[in-house]
């Protein structure tokens, strides 16, 4: 009887029926208010995190965003201790997640240390440092320019002179070839672990309400599952050319960061950038441009593919640097460095498989692989000092 | 492996090392810009302009207005609303004086748009402003409507019994509770009153603190019976005079033990965006207390003019001459009393020299009258 009455219902009611109840449970909830009986009576929780910041000839531009249980109303800026004009654009109280950009027309002076705080409407007080107050670059043609110049001279040049290690490289033997894989692998571990670390420092400074060091964890791992996907998509692990074009992007990704904290940091003043600089990127990224010719030994290669594989790897330093200078959210930022994170992982992986596929188990862990290895890690550490300062 | 908090003096200091524009000019442009690290920056502004031509150089100051009518009180106001309470005479001849506060919790607004969860006596900050003569007495019916105990501790002479404070007479006032303080008004000049409740330092910064003016009685200072008949409120004498009460305080709105917020008479900027008016040809007395909390001393520093000096008002000669600088420490107080007379109309800034008090609130102006000069 009952299952007949039942069946007889159409099979989409049984999506309604959850639905509505769910509506009238909160409704039920927002009614009756049962915290009331727990006594929760919590003040508004507020939170205003500076997203970017821009300088220029009126003054001090703040974006900020807003998070926390409610809207919150920017009553009053402070710059170093003195209260100070200010317009908000669009005006009003910043709604929950919503960003607002706060002008200052305060006379900030160059090359010194300003201290920006922001009050709130019950008095909670959000600083911001703004470390060396620089003019905010201008998007002129020369500058875009000039920053795509240092980005290429910082990720194209040294990947493409790794490169021409190539032809040296082809006529030694399986020893070589060896040690040269494992010497990839280390560079890749440090790569991995400095992208996912600047992705999750870079996180601590995005709102919090982003959970952005979460974002940072699951996007990793999502790219990497991605990418890998892709890579085994035609049945067979990369191998030779694709696994050479896999290290070219991740390695490319992992460039595009680095080109954005140099981007960043020189346009906000926070690292003056001289060549010492400059020569610094060029010795550490070399190692990446011998790393991505070690997959392709074994093979006969054209000319176009290395031109290809260098801008692979090295444009996107450029990029980087553009974004960066012309600034950017860092939840943004720490998502691009997870997806970088990520592209590694995921050569690593394919790396690994391949030296596991193609040598003894006895020969996996020789003296000269790890000696390799360690060598891989120890010259990205080594030339890591010329640019960390 | 690029750290972007590289220490900037390790760059600075370095010959090496040049900024960014001169990298970026001289290595990809280098015969446009001959540029040297001394003006590394010459593209941007060179030093004979005006830095920034965009921003208000002059816009130091808050933003918005202040609901004086919502606070329930207004400093302008509160310069001059004495409180003498009900005067009646005692059977044995004595003036009795008799006042009533009330204790409340309540939001205030200090800066325009920043509320504060102030404790208060009578719903304002500072309290009222109690003002008797030498020698009467004094009875202040306290009444706790506050959610902590408090209690009212008077800077005058009194009896342990009647000093407002823990685990003496009636100790602290629990919500709910009231008690009556009684005392002569001894000795005259410009003094203060405060909860003195524990924690002391919360209970002053919440907002219970306010002003107790005992004037002299001139009967009692033949030597300085002009000097004191001026004082007496009411008097003849007095009326020539424009009197002002302020109290110098601070607010600590983020509860960090240092105050975001100072003022006179609480509302930041208050009389920079209305300047106390004040006219030429009478001279003024201000009657100054220091409530603030935090900071150990806080100032009164006087623009185009001096003035004399009454350390807590109980002396009826100067005790400083000619000054226009005064230095207060937490419940140090006094009267300064000046003159603008023919002085060319318009502000006269007035503010604590404590340059970081004054950008943060605690900045005046007078707006001095007078008919018979125009300004130049």
């Amino acid at each position: 009887m009952s299952t007949d009455w039942t069946e007889r219902l159409p099979k989409w009611i049984w999506a309604v029926i959850p639905l509505a109840l769910l509506f009238g449970a909160v409704v039920l909830f927002l009614v009756e208010n049962p915290l009331q009986n727990l006594g929760v009576n919590a003040p508004p929780v507020q939170q205003l995190t500076v997203e970017q910041t821009k300088l220029d000839d009126d003054g001090i531009h703040l974006k900020v965003r807003a998070n926390g249980s409610e809207p919150v109303s920017l009553a009053q800026v402070m710059v170093d201790e003195a209260y100070w004009k200010f317009s908000m654009k669009p005006e009003g109280p910043i709604p929950r997640l919503s960003s607002s950009w706060v002008t200052i027309p305060y006379p900030w002076v160059k090359d010194e240390l300003h201290e920006v705080t922001l009050l709130t409407d019950v008095g909670a007080t959000f600083s911001h440092t703004i470390e060396v107050a620089t003019p905010t670059p201008k998007l002129t043609m020369q500058r875009i320019w000039g920053y795509i110049l240092l980005g290429i001279f910082i990720g194209v040049v040294p990947v493409a002179l790794g490169l021409m290690f190539y032809p040296y490289l082809k006529t030694k033997g399986d020893m070589v070839l060896q040690f040269l894989l494992a010497l990839t692998l280390g560079l890749l571990i440090y790569l991995f672990i400095d992208t996912l670390q600047e992705g999750l420092e870079l996180a601590e400074k995005a709102a919090t309400v982003f959970e952005s060091s979460l974002i940072v964890w699951l996007v990793s791992g999502l790219s990497f599952i991605l990418i890998y996907a892709v890579g085994r998509s035609k049945e067979k692990a990369p191998e030779g050319l694709s696994l050479a074009t896999y290290l070219a992007i991740g390695i490319g990704l992992h460039n595009l960061g680095e080109g954005l904290a140099v981007g960043a940091a020189l346009a906000s003043g926070e690292a003056a950038l001289g060549s010492f600089l400059v020569v610094g990127f060029t010795l550490h990224n070399l190692t990446e441009g011998i790393g991505i010719a070690t997959p392709l030994l074994q093979r006969n290669t054209k000319l176009l593919t290395f031109v290809g594989l260098t801008l692979l790897a090295g444009l996107p330093a450029a990029a980087g640097t553009l974004i960066g200078a012309f600034s950017y959210s860092p939840q943004w930022g720490a998502v691009l460095f997870a997806v970088g994170a990520g592209a590694i992982l995921q050569v690593i992986v394919e790396i690994g498989s391949y030296v596991l596929r193609n040598t003894e188990v006895g020969q996996r862990f020789t003296v000269p692989n790890l000696a390799g290895f360690t060598l891989g890690i120890a010259l990205m550490y080594g030339t890591a000092l010329f640019v960390a300062v | 492996m690029f750290d972007d908090k590289i220490p900037r003096k390790l760059f600075l200091k370095s010959g090496l090392i040049t900024g960014a524009s001169t990298l970026l000019g001289s290595m990809f442009f280098g015969s446009g810009n001959n540029q040297t690290s001394g003006d590394q920056y010459s593209d941007e502004s060179t030093n004979k302009e005006l830095a920034h031509p965009g921003v208000d150089h002059n816009g130091m100051t808050a933003v918005g207005q202040v609901d004086h009518e919502k606070n329930g009180f207004d400093p302008h106001e509160m310069l001059t609303d004495w409180d003498t309470g009900k005067v009646s005479t005692l059977p044995n001849g004595q003036t009795l004086r008799e006042f009533q506060m009330v204790a409340v919790d309540k939001e205030i607004e200090v800066a325009p748009g920043i509320h504060f969860p102030a404790w208060t006596y009578n719903g304002r900050v500072p309290g009222p402003t109690l003002r008797c003569t030498e020698g009467e007495r004094v009875r202040v019916e306290f009444i706790n409507s506050g959610s902590h105990p408090h209690t009212i501790h008077f800077h005058g002479i009194h009896s342990a019994s009647m000093d407002g404070v823990p685990g003496n007479g009636p100790g602290i006032i629990n919500p709910g509770d009231s008690f009556t303080y009684e005392f002569d008004a001894e000795p005259f000049g410009c003094h203060l009153y405060h909860c003195h409740s524990m924690p002391l330092k919360r209970h002053m910064h919440k907002g219970l603190y306010g002003g107790f003016i005992v004037d002299p009685d001139p009967e009692k200072h033949p030597k300085y019976e002009q000097q004191a008949r001026s004082r007496l409120l009411g008097s003849a004498e007095n009326e020539e005079w424009q009197e002002f009460f302020m109290v110098m305080n601070g607010f600590d709105t983020n509860f960090d033990d240092d105050n975001e917020i100072y003022a006179a008479n609480t509302v930041a900027f208050a009389y920079q965006q209305k300047p106390i008016p004040i006219k030429h040809d009478k001279p003024t007395r201000i009657y100054l207390v220091n409530a603030t909390e935090f900071d150990p001393i806080n100032s009164f520093h006087l623009h185009a003019n001096f003035f004399d000096y009454y350390d807590h008002g109980t002396t009826l000669y100067p005790t400083k001459e000619t000054v226009d600088t005064v230095m207060l420490c937490q419940a140090q107080r006094g009267i300064l009393e000046f003159s603008f007379e023919d002085f060319e109309p318009g502000r006269y800034m007035f503010h604590a020299h404590q340059a970081e008090f004054a950008e943060l609130g605690w900045m005046s102006f007078f707006e001095v009258i007078n008919e018979n000069k125009e300004t130049v």
